[in-house]
């Protein structure tokens, strides 16, 4: 398997914990997503992608402290890896080596 | 103070059950925060709704917690099932026979009863608003009478309902026995039907295929065939606004219809629009619209969607209420009946078409499902007999390391599989037997067809799982508790008889069930033999009983009477002892004592000819049509009741009593005899005469052709009558027919006794084979020792014949008591139950067990000991 593999929603998600910073969690994330792209996604399918990245290495997790929000129940915080960081560099390098080539008028819809 | 809503709480500890412990505490955390904000957003109900999906969509790989056992090729260990299943199953041919044959045959009658209950259910279910469709009852309580609940009801009850009380959709009222001749051009064909009014064809499901449902029952003289009606009578189902004629009235077709459905409690060929009898009957009767009239008239009505039963019946009481004030000396009330309700459901006075009882099905289902367990119990009984040879395998399964669950799985799963081995046979049988049910009565015919569908197929399957469930979980937690190392150990540790109580019970169980089954049916078939040739007090030795059909008696009798086999010939007006009657309201000196009579009208030839014997007076003589009739013959018992001639016959003559309004003096007094079925206890008779009482006519047949004296009687019917069938019926002929549906239990019984035994055969063979094999031993030992052939099958059989006694012991008197002081209290005239009849059934099962267990200990006894010792 290519280490840099990396699918669409991946990355997606994997750019959204680097927006939120400090408060990248669960919800947070969903509803940024839901807020910027108008895509909704299911809490459980946000958590199985935050379990592959971390599979991964993309991202590392540690456990915040108690709110009384949620029944006092602690969040679960991710923060983007150097693995994380390079390999999304490396796929916005990718796309621009590639948007670079494409001839002006190609795209005119 | 606003509540803070809850997520619904079931569901989470599902989650905590199968996810992973390290990731509970995020997930739960996530899902309770979007909860708040689903319920800002949509509200709590959703919320809750999406809340549970969203749980639920966590049920996946990465949140599971793995699964403990680490192995991972069930595949291969179910296939080990498999091979042992067979291996053994192949190994004991004859327990495996025993045991499918046993479950095939047991289960083919579940097969059936699940068809036949099937069927049932499906009555009326083509009605599209069939779950607010309700029939109105009668209950009828006169103050010197018994309460009646009537499946009719009056049609002013019908008007009042529709007219003041609300929350009713819609409301139809019908009125039966419309019939006749129907007249097309020369052609006429006799028709049978129903009065129905505009509303019918809204209520019931009925599709027409031709005329307007709104209209087509609403004008006099309306007539709405169905194809079939049609058919008969045009040849043609294209008739709209052709005109039928019934005697002197033009009627109009303006509506084809589909035929019923077999399923349909109404099954009719036409329907006349309920205004024609609203127009006629007032002439020909006229109570008709009165609040007593309930016999003839049904009410159904379509009950709004937010009405509730309670206040309908509430309303119909205030009815009933105001009506009963207006009558004297009489009470009737009305009561709501559901549609699915009627045709399965409790008994009810004048019904409109066949039911069938719901205690008839409970009885059915009932001895189906003890059939079916006694199978069950063989299977039981053989395999923990039998587990000496199945107990190492489980121990060595233990030491691999099979956790009990699993040999509890493994087992169960055998039986299973032999159910549905069994199944296959069972179905096969049951495609031949449903022939023979169907068969067995016309009724049954009539009423079931017993078709396959897919969604009886998978009920059937069903059944055989359970079966197997039911067989094999016995076996399998008893084989799941054995414990290793006591049977590595040696088998001579393992206690080869024990649960020998439970096996001998579930014997004694068996046998009991057969021998009430078996006596039963011999008990039902004496009384059926009783009442068949029962004396009914007058002679109906070749008596051919022809039903005029609206004819004049005149003619016929002109005509039969030429025939030299027609010795006598008489008329009546209704045939007694057949369960049909006519009721009169007789009173004597006291004017306000009336009470209810039956009815005869005859002519002169009836009672010597039937060898009714007089106790005083005598007949009647013969007297021209137009004479004043005021002569009455009565039985003793109605002497009695009104204490007429101070209980003298001889007295009696002479009285004046007034029958039906009508002054009438009595000339005769007959000896008792059985106007009703001997079914029930003999009451007042009162017999009219007239020279022409036209319903029936009585021929005294002697000849030694038969066939050609009934073909020459067609041949005079035909001459005379052209349009109808003769209908001439020898009176024990009719007699065995009034006792048919005894007869049909008793097939239906006797099957299922005769099941019942064949399976607890089985199963004793089954033991003995067993016993025998594992005692061979012990016997070759004794014989050696000395002891005589008789002496080992007196040792070996012993244990068994006292099961079976102890089993007759129970069901003996069980099955006397049960119908001695229950069943046969229903009958007033039934014969006292024989010692024969409870030795009959107890002496044939003994036969056939003593055969099978002798034939077996005796084979056993006669071994040569050499053989069987040969290796010690």
């Amino acid at each position: 398997m290519r280490k840099t593999y990396i699918g669409e929603l991946e990355e997606v998600i994997l750019l959204t914990v680097a927006i939120l910073q400090e408060e990248a969690y669960g919800v947070a994330i969903g509803l940024h997503m839901e807020q910027q792209l108008n895509r909704k996604l299911s809490i459980s399918a946000i958590h199985a992608t935050l379990h592959r990245l971390s599979k991964k290495g993309y991202v590392s997790s540690s456990m915040g402290g108690a709110t009384a929000e949620r029944g006092g129940r602690r969040k679960r915080y991710f923060k983007v890896t150097t693995a994380g960081c390079r390999v999304l560099n490396e796929i916005q390098d990718a796309r621009n080596l590639l948007w670079s080539q494409v001839p002006s008028n190609a795209l005119t819809t | 103070m606003k509540e803070v809503p809850h997520p619904p709480k079931w569901i989470n500890p599902l989650l905590e059950r199968v996810c992973k412990p390290e990731l509970l505490e995020e997930i739960e955390g996530d899902l309770l925060e979007y909860y708040y904000l689903w319920v800002e957003r949509y509200g709590t109900a959703k919320a809750n709704r999406l809340y549970v999906i969203h749980t639920l969509k966590f049920l996946r790989p990465f949140a599971l917690k793995k699964s403990r056992s680490k192995t991972t090729n069930h595949f291969a260990m179910f296939r080990n099932y498999l091979k042992t299943a067979y291996r053994s199953m192949a190994r004991n041919r004859l327990f495996t026979t025993i045991n499918v044959m046993g479950l095939a045959v047991s289960m083919s009658v579940g097969l059936m009863m699940i068809a036949f209950v099937w069927d049932l259910r499906s009555y009326d279910n083509f009605h599209e608003n069939k779950d607010r469709i309700y029939r109105v009852n009668t209950i009828n309580h006169p103050d010197n009478g018994p309460i009646m609940t009537l499946a009719s009801s009056s049609a002013k009850a019908g008007y009042k309902i529709r007219e003041s009380i609300s929350g009713i959709d819609d409301l139809t009222i019908i009125r039966r026995n419309f019939g006749g001749d129907a007249q097309i051009g020369e052609k006429k064909v006799p028709l049978q039907g129903l009065w129905a009014d505009h509303s019918f064809l809204k209520v019931f499901t009925f599709p027409l295929l031709q005329g307007d449902p709104a209209t087509a029952l609403k004008e006099p003289y309306s007539l709405v065939l169905t194809e079939k009606g049609a058919e008969r009578l045009f040849g043609e189902t294209d008739v709209l606004g052709e005109t039928v004629r019934f005697d002197t009235l033009d009627y109009m077709v303006t509506g084809i219809m589909k035929d019923t459905p077999k399923f349909s409690h109404l099954q009719f060929e036409a329907l006349v629009s309920f205004s024609t009898f609203e127009l006629q009957g007032s002439e020909s009767d006229h109570d008709f619209f009165g609040w007593k009239s309930f016999y003839n008239n049904y009410t159904y009505l379509l009950l709004s969607e937010n009405m509730t039963l309670q206040t309908l019946q509430a309303n119909l009481d205030r009815l009933s209420e105001v009506e009963n004030a207006a009558i004297e000396n009489q009470e009737i009330n009305l009561s709501i009946q559901p549609l699915h309700q009627i045709f399965v459901g409790h008994s009810l006075v004048n019904e409109i078409g066949p039911r069938i009882s719901i205690v008839a099905i409970w009885v059915l289902i009932g001895l189906t499902v003890i059939v079916i367990l006694s199978a069950c119990f063989n299977y039981t009984n053989l395999s923990i007999a039998r587990s000496m040879r199945r107990s190492r395998e489980v121990g060595i399964r233990k030491v691999i390391g099979a956790q009990r669950r699993q040999v509890i799985g493994q087992f169960v799963a055998e039986s299973v599989l032999i159910s549905l081995f069994a199944f296959v046979f069972s179905f096969l049988l049951f495609l031949t037997l449903r022939e023979q049910f169907v068969s067995i009565h016309p009724f049954i015919a009539h009423l079931v067809s017993l078709e396959l569908s897919g969604t009886l197929i998978i009920y059937f399957v069903t059944l055989a799982v359970l079966i197997g469930l039911m067989a094999g979980i016995f076996p399998a937690l008893f084989f799941s508790r054995i414990k290793a190392l006591q049977v590595l150990k040696g088998v001579s540790s393992l206690r080869l008889f024990q649960r020998i109580n439970m096996r001998k019970s579930l014997i004694v169980i068996q046998y009991t069930f057969s021998l009430i089954f078996i006596t039963s049916t011999v008990i039902v078939y004496a009384q059926y033999k009783n009442f068949v040739s029962f004396d009914l007090g007058f002679s109906t030795e070749n008596i051919l009983n022809i039903k005029l059909q609206g004819n004049k008696a005149e003619l016929l009798i002109k005509e039969l009477s030429a025939l030299p086999a027609v010795s006598k010939i008489s008329q009546s007006q209704l045939i007694s002892s057949l369960g049909v009657g006519n009721s009169a309201q007789l009173k004597y000196r006291d004017p306000n004592d009336s009470s209810s009579v039956w009815k005869n009208v005859v002519d002169e030839h009836y009672l010597p000819m039937h060898g009714h014997k007089f106790l005083a007076g005598k007949n009647f003589t013969h007297k021209s049509e137009h004479t004043q009739q005021d002569e009455v013959i009565v039985n003793e018992q109605l002497i009695k009741q009104f204490g007429i001639g101070s209980l003298d016959p001889d007295h009696a003559i002479g009285e004046i009593v007034t029958l039906n309004g009508k002054k009438v003096t009595i000339i005769g007094v007959l000896k008792d005899f059985h106007y009703q079925t001997p079914q029930h206890a003999i009451t007042p008779v009162a017999i009219l005469n007239s020279a022409n009482p036209g319903r029936y006519l009585n021929l005294k047949i002697s000849t030694n052709d038969l066939p050609a004296t009934l073909s020459s009687i067609e041949h005079i019917w035909k001459q005379i009558d052209d349009v109808h069938l003769l209908d001439a019926q020898f009176y024990d002929d009719q007699l065995a027919y009034t006792f048919s549906w005894l007869l049909m239990i008793i097939k239906v019984i006797g099957f299922i006794a005769f099941l019942a035994v064949c399976i607890s055969s089985l199963g004793l063979f089954g033991m003995v084979v067993f016993t025998t094999e594992t005692k061979l031993k012990e016997i070759s030992i004794r014989k050696v020792l000395g002891a005589g052939e008789r002496n080992l099958v007196y040792l070996l059989s012993k244990s068994y014949v006292t099961l079976l006694f102890v089993s007759a012991l129970i069901a003996l008197p069980v099955t006397y008591f049960f119908f001695d002081k229950i069943i046969l209290t229903y009958f007033a005239y039934h014969q006292s139950i024989h010692l024969v009849e409870l030795l009959a059934g107890l002496l044939g099962v003994l036969v056939i067990a003593l055969i099978m267990i002798g034939s077996q200990t005796f084979s056993a006894a006669r071994s040569n000991p050499a053989q069987t010792l040969r290796d010690e």
